[in-house]
Parts: structure tokens; C-alpha cells; sequence
């Protein structure tokens, strides 16, 4: 598998036509497929003439509604390649059994399961949360883009660059095979001496700086470019807790870089850092990669928080219930997420003050979880509720994530955490939050704010068939798991010996299938609602009667999202509008102030992934260079003064216009 | 549906501004924030120096390396071309550009005897044996001290950058913010000198 | 929060998070005077130079009372650079720069006492050595064969 360490030549490091696997007829048939799939691509493109639209408009395009729509692109392709990895665990996990060794090979095995972890966290979740929060904050306040429109883009593409690069392991050489954390002395260099572990550091690595900065761009968004009359406490729940989230980013992305850049000093330069000689602590790294690890998983929950309070509201056809409550337990869930990280290895053995502590700790923050689902439930309760698409995840999620939230609060338990830890009952208690929480939150966000994007609504049918599929095949897929971990069964394990736990794998994998089925449903969704968009159309830019001021433009929004800024004076701004009798101005436009776009985050990232590679295969003159390309290239960009423009008042009139034609002839 | 055709009562308040809204420019907030992010990387190095830093697995520790008077120099570098800087600062309030420059001259200077004496103590360490894969102790210290090294440099690039572009532009708003963010960062860095000095090589030939 | 709207024009709409300096984008971010500066530098340099004193002159004879006494020091000139040469204070950029500044010493007190605090209780409770005492060297070769 891991070819012999060859000698390193001085113009390809360690890169060699051996690092293609070849030998692996899973690996050609899937690039085979890829390549042939490209191409076609490619050829679509060329043949339509599409390429100068594509780069003008979209991969230049600091527009923070395209960035987000290709944030959510992203995070559909990865999701595709990140559930054919759970796919196949499934199915070699359902037939290794008494001696029969599967059809995957433990190393090829332990690459898979590390790839879909690390795959479905940082470019299936993180892009789509990022894109949501890209798209839909800056309508909700009111404002014509980000605060730094051009970082904006550079972030996208440094995110879709560490994509690029997991990709490339899959045909050139191997990924880590080290789980989703890459634990040291397992991810060190003298037990994972080839390229798996450095494309999971560099991969990371430059996603990382795209995330961390989208971070510092969102929060810069919402404290300075709010409407006026929009306070802090008339905030929609949804930018609440995106902001929050994006605290967490800043304030812990920082720390994963940190510590991939000591374990990779360790893996290139030989320091000892987590080294089990010369004095290094591997338990340092498990320490200081979960005070990254816990923000992270509140990270990725929080936004769905607030999708399901906009979803409840608008549904229910009232205020959110709880409102103060609502922004209070975010703000605690934020900081507390900081004070439980040592729940992710209570059997570490530091001893029992410090587990009861962080036991306690984890307990307590269970407490504003379940305030939240509270406020929901009272929203629900004695509103009109009207049960589409979103409103539907929205109530699947509080079945399933309150099941997930109890085992969890199992497993704050220190002494059962060592009956559990890493068992299958681990596995199916964050999947159950992930898919019951995270998951489950953006297909709700993505079926209400879909018509605001687009211009018109996602078929239903389809959709209910994409939620079923999912929902069962959710329970089916891992209440076997948590029944196999209360038998001990541990994770990562690509054989097992015991015959008789082989019928409760088969369950789960027909429930991945069923989960695949939601996925196909879903995709087909999307087909058939491009095909029906006439039929489907939404001219009002309101669709499903919403409360905040996303819903107050067009759909989709013009350039400028706001012909003039809207003004606040209540909580949900877009209802109390319409209540009190709003009209849409149609007279007065002005030139609007914006930024231009720009090729430099394309080229940035370019160079960045080009020196990720070259350093994954030791290849130093080009790392070198391309480093220095980097530098020159950032700092020829400082040199462009000129970076907005007006949209004349012509095209403001225009498309205003347009607009009012639109909504007089639906009148 | 309601939007256009409701006519409205004439109480009701404006929901929009009819002049273009020019939002606060967020650009030293965001620049701050992102040097609360950078905070953390270096709280990670200190909490490894924190926790490795007595690892010596037999080798030499900081008493035996450690020359205070090299520190001590190298401290008085740091501290000199902050208050360079913030003169840089105060005429670029005052509108003059010739001496704004002069003194972010100066700076640079400051910044690039720092970095000299420490490339200085770096190799002399190194030279001695006391090289990074040594132990875990030097792994930490080198790569603390190291990553605050690799900062100043880069902060010499920028400022470097930031002059020509001054000379060419003049002390324009946009070249003013960004001498601001220099500056906000420049400061920085020696805050964090001063944990390093003080926790590091102090508190290490204790 | 739901009071009665002002009759508003974007400009001067009460309540909003900031006021309403439109106008110049320096808000909130002074520069400092001379006289700041040059006091801010003549207290660094006090409280540098102490500290080296303190170590370098062996003025305290037990370690630990001279590592609290330096980490004193140090905090001190930490605020004197941040409110002179930083220039922190509660009012820049509304109150936004010390809010992210608190959370952040917060976190970083966080990340450091609890790695610090964790660390020590694993080594107390699983590695009984010396820390001058390297006698148990794990290389790579003896975890395989250990395996």
C-alpha cells in the first residue's frame, strides 16, 4: 500500500508515478468517473461559451448572494463524495464478519473513515453554515454586502482550495488514515511516514485561513453595517446566532491552526512536540485540538438554531417565543462551549477532579439547549402553523436532536464515558446531533430560503420523499449503532469476529441506503424545480409571509439588495412593515456605492494550493516559489486602489421598475 | 402581495432612508478582531512552553542557554521602535508626510536590529546543540520565540510596503487606515514580547 | 427594546448600536498624544527594567515568589501598552474593540489554566518521573515491538 520510501529527487520530492494507485480498482473506476464527469463539464462549458460569464460573474464576484450560493455548491459536491465514503463503510462493515475480510483493504478502510469525518465537518458543514450566513445576514440587516466584499471571496476560495486538495489525495497518493483528528503518535512521522497526514494538515490548513477570516468579515458585517433602528436586540435569531458563531470561529479556529503547525514542525522538522521521546506529549495535541474541537461542533449547531427560530416564527405566523431568552441562551451555549472540551477524553486519566469538573460543566450546557427547544415548542403552541418543507425538518429536528441531546448528557457521565468511549454508542450519539441538528437545519433552511435565492420554490413532492427518506434512514442507520455500543463495539474497525452482531450492521447499512435515497430525492428535487420554475415562481419576493427583511426585496435580490436602506423600528422589521402599511418606494433612486470584483482571491488560493501540494510531497523549490508568489501577489494587490463603483441610477431605475411591473401584474 | 397596493395611513413612519446610508467603515474592528484571533495562536504556544517547557529529556535547560543581557537588548529594540511608530502616528495626524515616513524609517530599523540579534541567539543556540529536535523544551521555546520573530518579519514586509505606497499616494484615507492596522499590529507584537520575555526567558532562568 | 418608534430619518434613528458619525471613518480610533506616548514608553521601561533586575541581581531567593513578582510586572505593562500605545478604552469603535479584547483574555485564561491544569493532573497521575528524569524514552522502535 504504502510504497517503500524512495529516494526524493530534487525536482518531484517524493512524487512519483508509483503515487498514482494504479493497483486500486475502487480508486480507477471512481476516477475514471471523475475525469469523465470533468471533462463533460468542461466540455459544457467551452461549447455553451460559458467560461467569460463564469469568471465575470461568478468566480470573480465578491457579491456576497453569489458567494453563498457557491458556498452551498461546494458543500453539495463535498457531500456527494463525503457519503460515498459512509456508504462504503457501511457496506464493508455489513459483510466483514468471522474471517471474511470485506472488499476494503484496513488501510484503504481507515483512509475512508477518516475522509468522511474529516470531509463531511469541514467541506460538507462548515461551507454550507458559511454560505447561509454569507447569503441571507447581511439581507436580514439591511445591508448592501459584507464589510470586506474582497475577503469575502478570498475565503471562498481558500475553503474550496483545502477541498481541492482532499480531492487530490483520493488519485495522487493516499489521505490520513488517522481518524478524523489525525491523534499523534499515530499521525507522526514514524507511523505515517507518506503523504496522508500532510494533505490533512495543508488541506485544513488553508481552509482554515478562509474560514477564520469569513469569521472576521461576518462579525465586522453585523456590528457596523446594520440598519439604522435595527439594536442589537432587534436583531433577527438567525444573525444573533450567526454572530456567535462566527465569535467561536475567531476565537478558536486559531487554536487548530496552532496545532496543526506544531504537528507538522514535528513531522518536517523533527521537533518534539507530541512525540513519545525527547520529552513530547501526544496527549498535549488530544488537549489542544478539542479547545478548537468543542466551539466547533457549537459552531456548526448554532446557525442551525437559528434557522429553526426563523422557520418556527414565519410558519407559526407569530413572534418568536422567548425572543431575549432566545439571544441569552446563545450568548451562554458561546461561552460555555469553552469550558468542556475535556469531555471529548474524560479516560485520558487526568484524574477525578478534573472529570467531574468538565463533567459538570457539559451537563450545564445542556440546560440553555433545552431553554431553546422550549421557546419553540411555545411558538408552536396555539399558532397557525403551516407544516411545509421547513416546518416539517424543523419538527424533525426536535424529535431526533432531543434523543441526541440525552446521550450526550449519558456521556458527560464520567464513569459511563469509560464504559462508552469510542464505541459505536459515540458514533451514533454525534451523528445523531450532526445529522438530527446540523443536517436537518439545512435542508430547513434550504427549502425556505431557496425561492429568496433563486426566484422560485422547491417542488414539494420531491421534498417530502428527500425528507422521509432521510428521517428514517436516519433511525435506521443508527439505533443499531447505539445498541452495538452498548455491547461494547468499538469504532474504526474493519473486520469483526462475532457473527452474531452482523444483523444489526446489515440494519444500519439499509438505513444508509435510505439516507441515499433522501439524497437522490433531494437532487431530483432540485432538477424538477428547475424544470417547473415557471409553474414554481415567486414574484412577491414573500413567499411564505416572513418577518424580517430578507423577505422585504426581491426575489432574487437585486445587486444592491435594497434599492434604499430599509429603516427599523420594531423586532421581525419586514412584519411590522407590512402591518403598518409600507409602500415600496418607486421614485427617487439614487447611484449606489459598490465594490468591484476581482480575480486575486482565485489566483491567491491558487498559489496557495499549489504550495500545499508541493509541500505534501517535499517538493521545496516549488513550495519556495509559490510561497513567494503568494507574498508578491497579496502585496500587488494592496496596490489597487480602485475598487468601487456606482451602480447609476439608470440601472437602480430599471430594475426597480422591473420589479413594480412584476408585483402589479400578479395585483 | 401587501406591498405595493395597500395605500397607507399618513401616520405611518418612514421604513426607509431616502439618501444613500454609508455604514461605518469596519476595517480597524476587523482588524482588531483579527488580532484577537492571532492572541490565541500564541496563547497555544504558551500553553506548549507552559506545559513542555521543563521537558528537557536531558538535555540543556534555560538557565544553562539563556543570555538576559542579549534579551534585555533586544527588549529595549522593541520597546524603541514602538514608541517610533507611534510618532510615525502622531504626524500622520498632523498631515506631514516627510516626517511620518522618517519615523516609520526608524521603526523598520528597530525592527530589523531585533530580528538580527535574534537570528544571532538562534543560530548561536543552535550551533551549541541546542537545536529544536533537542527536546520538547527547545521544540517550544524555539517555535514561540520563533512564530513572534516570523510576526516582526512580516510586519517589516508591510511596513515596507505601507512606505512606498505613502510616498506614492501620500497620507491618503486609505493609506492612513492601513497605517493604523500596522500600527494596532506593531503594538501588539510587543505586547506579546512582553509575555515572552517575561515567561520565557525570565521565568526560565529561574 | 419595542418602544415607540422615533419618527425617524435613517441618520438619527435612536437606539441605533452607534452614533451617528458618518462622516470620518477614524471613529473612535485616536491616535494618541505625545505626552501618552512618551509616558506610556518611560513606564515600559520601569517595568521592564525591574523585572531583568529583579532576575539578573538574584533579589528574590525563592524562585516561585520571583516567577509571581515578574508575571505581576508583566501584567501591568500589558494594560500600560494597551491603554497607551493601543490605546484601549471602553468608548472606541463603541465599545466593540474592549468587548472582543475581554473575551478574548478570557478565552486565553481559559485555554492556558486549563491545559496547564489538565496537563499536570495526567502527569501526576500517569507518568510518576522526575522532570529532569528522561530514564523511560519511548522511541517509535520500542512502541512496535511493545505492540
Amino acid at each position: 500500500m504504502t510504497p517503500s520510501p524512495a529516494p526524493e529527487s530534487l525536482l518531484f520530492g517524493r512524487l512519483s508515478l508509483e503515487a498514482i494507485p494504479l493497483h486500486e480498482p475502487i480508486l480507477l473506476i471512481t476516477f475514471a468517473a471523475v475525469a469523465v464527469g470533468g471533462v463533460a463539464t468542461l466540455g459544457a462549458i467551452t461549447y455553451f461559451r460559458l467560461w467569460g460569464w463564469l469568471w465575470r460573474d461568478w468566480l470573480t464576484s465578491i457579491d456576497h448572494k453569489k458567494i453563498g450560493i457557491m458556498y452551498m455548491i461546494l458543500g453539495v459536491v463535498m457531500l456527494l463524495r463525503g457519503f460515498a465514503d459512509a456508504l462504503m463503510m457501511r457496506a464493508q462493515q455489513a459483510i466483514a464478519f468471522a474471517g471474511f475480510e470485506g472488499y476494503l483493504p484496513p488501510h484503504h478502510y481507515d483512509q475512508i473513515f477518516t475522509a468522511h469525518g474529516v470531509i463531511m465537518i469541514f467541506f460538507v458543514a462548515m461551507p454550507m453554515v458559511t454560505g447561509f450566513m454569507n447569503y441571507i445576514v447581511p439581507l436580514q440587516i439591511g445591508a448592501r454586502d459584507v464589510a470586506f466584499p474582497f475577503l469575502n471571496n478570498f475565503s471562498f476560495w481558500m475553503t474550496t482550495g483545502g477541498a481541492v486538495l482532499v480531492m487530490t489525495s483520493l488519485f495522487v497518493g493516499e489521505f490520513a488514515a488517522t481518524g478524523w483528528l489525525a491523534y499523534p503518535p499515530l499521525s507522526g512521522i514514524a507511523y505515517s511516514p507518506w503523504v496522508g497526514v500532510d494533505y490533512y494538515i495543508w488541506a485544513l490548513q488553508i481552509a482554515g485561513v478562509g474560514t477564520l477570516l469569513s469569521g472576521v468579515n461576518l462579525i465586522a458585517t453585523i456590528v457596523k453595517m446594520r440598519a439604522p433602528g435595527m439594536t442589537m436586540m432587534r436583531m433577527p435569531v438567525f444573525t444573533w446566532t450567526a454572530l456567535c458563531t462566527n465569535v467561536l470561529i475567531v476565537a478558536s479556529f486559531p487554536v487548530l491552526t496552532a496545532v496543526l503547525a506544531l504537528l507538522s514542525l514535528d513531522r518536517y522538522l523533527g521537533t518534539a512536540f507530541f512525540t513519545n521521546d525527547m520529552g513530547g506529549s501526544p496527549m498535549m495535541y488530544v488537549n489542544l485540538i478539542w479547545i478548537w474541537g468543542h466551539p466547533e461542533v457549537y459552531i456548526l449547531i448554532l446557525p442551525a438554531f437559528g434557522i429553526f427560530s426563523e422557520v418556527v416564527s414565519t410558519y407559526c405566523g407569530k413572534r418568536l417565543f422567548g425572543y431575549a431568552s432566545m439571544v441569552y441562551a446563545t450568548v451562554v451555549i458561546t461561552i460555555l462551549s469553552y469550558l468542556v472540551w475535556l469531555h471529548h477524553f474524560f479516560t485520558m486519566g487526568s484524574g477525578a477532579s478534573v472529570n467531574s469538573f468538565f463533567g459538570i460543566t457539559t451537563m450545564i450546557i445542556s440546560i440553555p439547549t433545552g431553554a431553546k427547544i422550549f421557546n419553540w415548542l411555545f411558538t408552536m403552541y396555539r399558532g397557525r402553523i403551516r407544516f411545509e418543507l421547513p416546518m416539517m425538518w424543523t419538527v424533525a429536528f426536535m424529535l431526533t436532536f432531543v434523543i441526541g441531546g440525552m446521550t450526550g448528557v449519558l456521556l458527560a457521565v464520567p464513569p459511563a464515558d469509560f464504559v462508552l468511549h469510542n464505541s459505536l454508542f459515540l458514533i451514533a450519539h454525534f451523528h445523531n446531533v450532526i445529522i438530527g441538528g446540523v443536517l436537518f437545519g439545512l435542508f430547513a433552511g434550504i427549502n425556505y430560503w431557496f425561492p429568496k435565492a433563486f426566484g422560485f420554490k422547491l417542488d414539494e413532492f420531491w421534498g417530502k420523499i428527500s425528507f422521509w427518506c432521510w428521517v428514517v434512514g436516519f433511525y435506521v442507520a443508527f439505533m443499531p449503532l447505539y445498541i452495538l455500543g452498548l455491547m461494547g463495539v468499538t469504532r474504526r474497525m474493519s473486520k469483526f469476529d462475532d457473527p452474531s452482531l452482523q444483523i444489526w450492521f446489515v440494519i444500519a447499512a439499509f438505513g444508509a441506503v435510505l439516507i441515499a435515497a433522501g439524497i437522490g430525492a433531494f437532487l431530483m428535487q432540485i432538477f424538477v424545480s428547475v424544470l417547473r420554475r415557471e409553474k414554481l415562481k415567486d414574484v412577491t419576493g414573500d413567499p411564505w409571509n416572513g418577518r424580517t427583511l430578507e423577505w422585504a426585496t426581491s426575489s432574487p435580490p437585486p445587486a444592491y439588495n435594497f434599492a434604499f436602506t430599509p429603516v427599523v423600528h420594531d423586532l421581525d422589521a419586514w412584519n411590522d412593515m407590512k402591518r403598518r402599511g409600507y409602500v415600496r418606494p418607486t421614485s427617487g433612486f439614487i447611484p449606489i456605492h459598490m465594490p468591484k470584483n476581482t480575480g486575486a482571491g482565485v489566483v491567491l488560493s491558487a498559489l496557495s494550493v499549489i504550495c500545499g501540494f508541493a509541500l505534501i510531497w517535499h517538493i521545496w523549490w516549488l513550495a519556495i516559489a509559490s510561497l513567494l508568489a503568494l507574498i508578491v501577489s497579496a502585496i500587488v494587490h494592496t496596490f489597487n486602489y480602485d475598487r468601487d463603483f456606482h451602480i447609476p441610477a439608470s440601472e437602480v431605475i430599471a430594475s426597480e421598475r422591473a420589479r413594480t411591473k412584476l408585483l402589479e401584474g400578479r395585483a | 402581495m401587501t406591498t405595493a397596493t395597500i395605500a397607507s395611513g399618513a401616520s405611518a413612519p418612514q421604513f426607509y432612508t431616502t439618501e444613500e446610508h454609508h455604514p461605518e467603515n469596519g476595517t480597524l474592528l476587523g482588524f482588531w478582531l483579527y488580532l484577537m484571533s492571532d492572541c490565541l495562536i500564541f496563547a497555544v504556544l504558551f500553553a506548549c512552553y507552559g506545559v513542555l517547557g521543563r521537558s528537557y529529556a536531558a538535555g540543556p535547560s534555560g538557565k544553562d542557554l539563556f543570555d538576559l543581557g542579549l534579551v534585555a537588548l533586544n527588549t529595549a529594540f522593541l520597546l524603541l521602535s514602538s514608541i517610533t511608530y507611534g510618532f510615525a502616528m502622531l504626524e500622520m495626524a498632523k498631515n506631514r508626510k516627510g516626517s511620518t515616513l522618517f519615523w516609520l524609517g526608524v521603526t523598520g530599523l528597530f525592527g530589523a536590529a531585533f530580528l538580527c540579534v535574534e537570528i544571532y541567539e538562534f543560530a548561536h543556540l543552535i550551533h551549541e546543540g541546542a537545536t529544536p529536535q533537542r527536546s520538547a523544551f527547545l521544540s517550544s521555546f524555539f517555535t514561540l520565540v520563533g512564530t513572534h520573530g516570523l510576526h516582526v518579519t512580516f510586519g517589516m514586509i508591510w511596513l515596507i510596503t505601507l512606505m512606498v505606497q505613502v510616498t506614492r499616494r501620500g497620507l491618503i484615507p486609505e493609506n492612513r487606515r492601513r497605517l493604523a492596522c500596522l500600527s494596532m499590529f506593531w503594538h501588539f507584537l510587543d505586547v506579546i514580547w512582553i509575555g515572552v520575555f517575561t515567561f520565557v526567558y525570565l521565568m526560565g532562568t529561574l | 427594546m419595542s418602544s415607540a418608534p422615533p419618527a425617524a430619518h435613517g441618520h438619527d434613528a435612536a437606539g441605533h448600536g452607534h452614533d451617528a458619525h458618518h462622516d470620518h471613518d477614524e471613529h473612535g480610533a485616536s491616535h494618541g498624544t505625545f505626552g501618552g506616548y512618551l509616558a506610556g514608553f518611560l513606564l515600559s521601561i520601569l517595568l521592564t527594567a525591574i523585572p531583568f533586575w529583579l532576575i539578573m541581581g538574584d533579589v528574590f531567593r525563592s524562585p516561585t515568589t520571583a516567577a509571581i513578582v515578574v508575571l505581576v510586572f508583566a501584567a501591568i505593562q500589558i494594560v500600560v501598552h494597551m491603554v497607551y500605545f493601543l490605546h484601549m478604552n471602553s468608548k472606541s469603535e463603541s465599545g466593540w474593540t474592549m468587548l472582543a479584547l475581554i473575551f478574548t483574555v478570557v478565552v486565553v485564561v481559559i485555554t492556558l489554566a486549563g491545559s496547564f491544569w489538565v496537563m499536570h493532573h495526567l502527569n501526576a497521575n500517569m507518568m510518576p518521573m522526575a522532570p529532569h528524569d528522561d530514564t523511560m524514552p519511548m522511541s517509535p522502535e520500542g512502541m512496535r515491538q511493545m505492540r
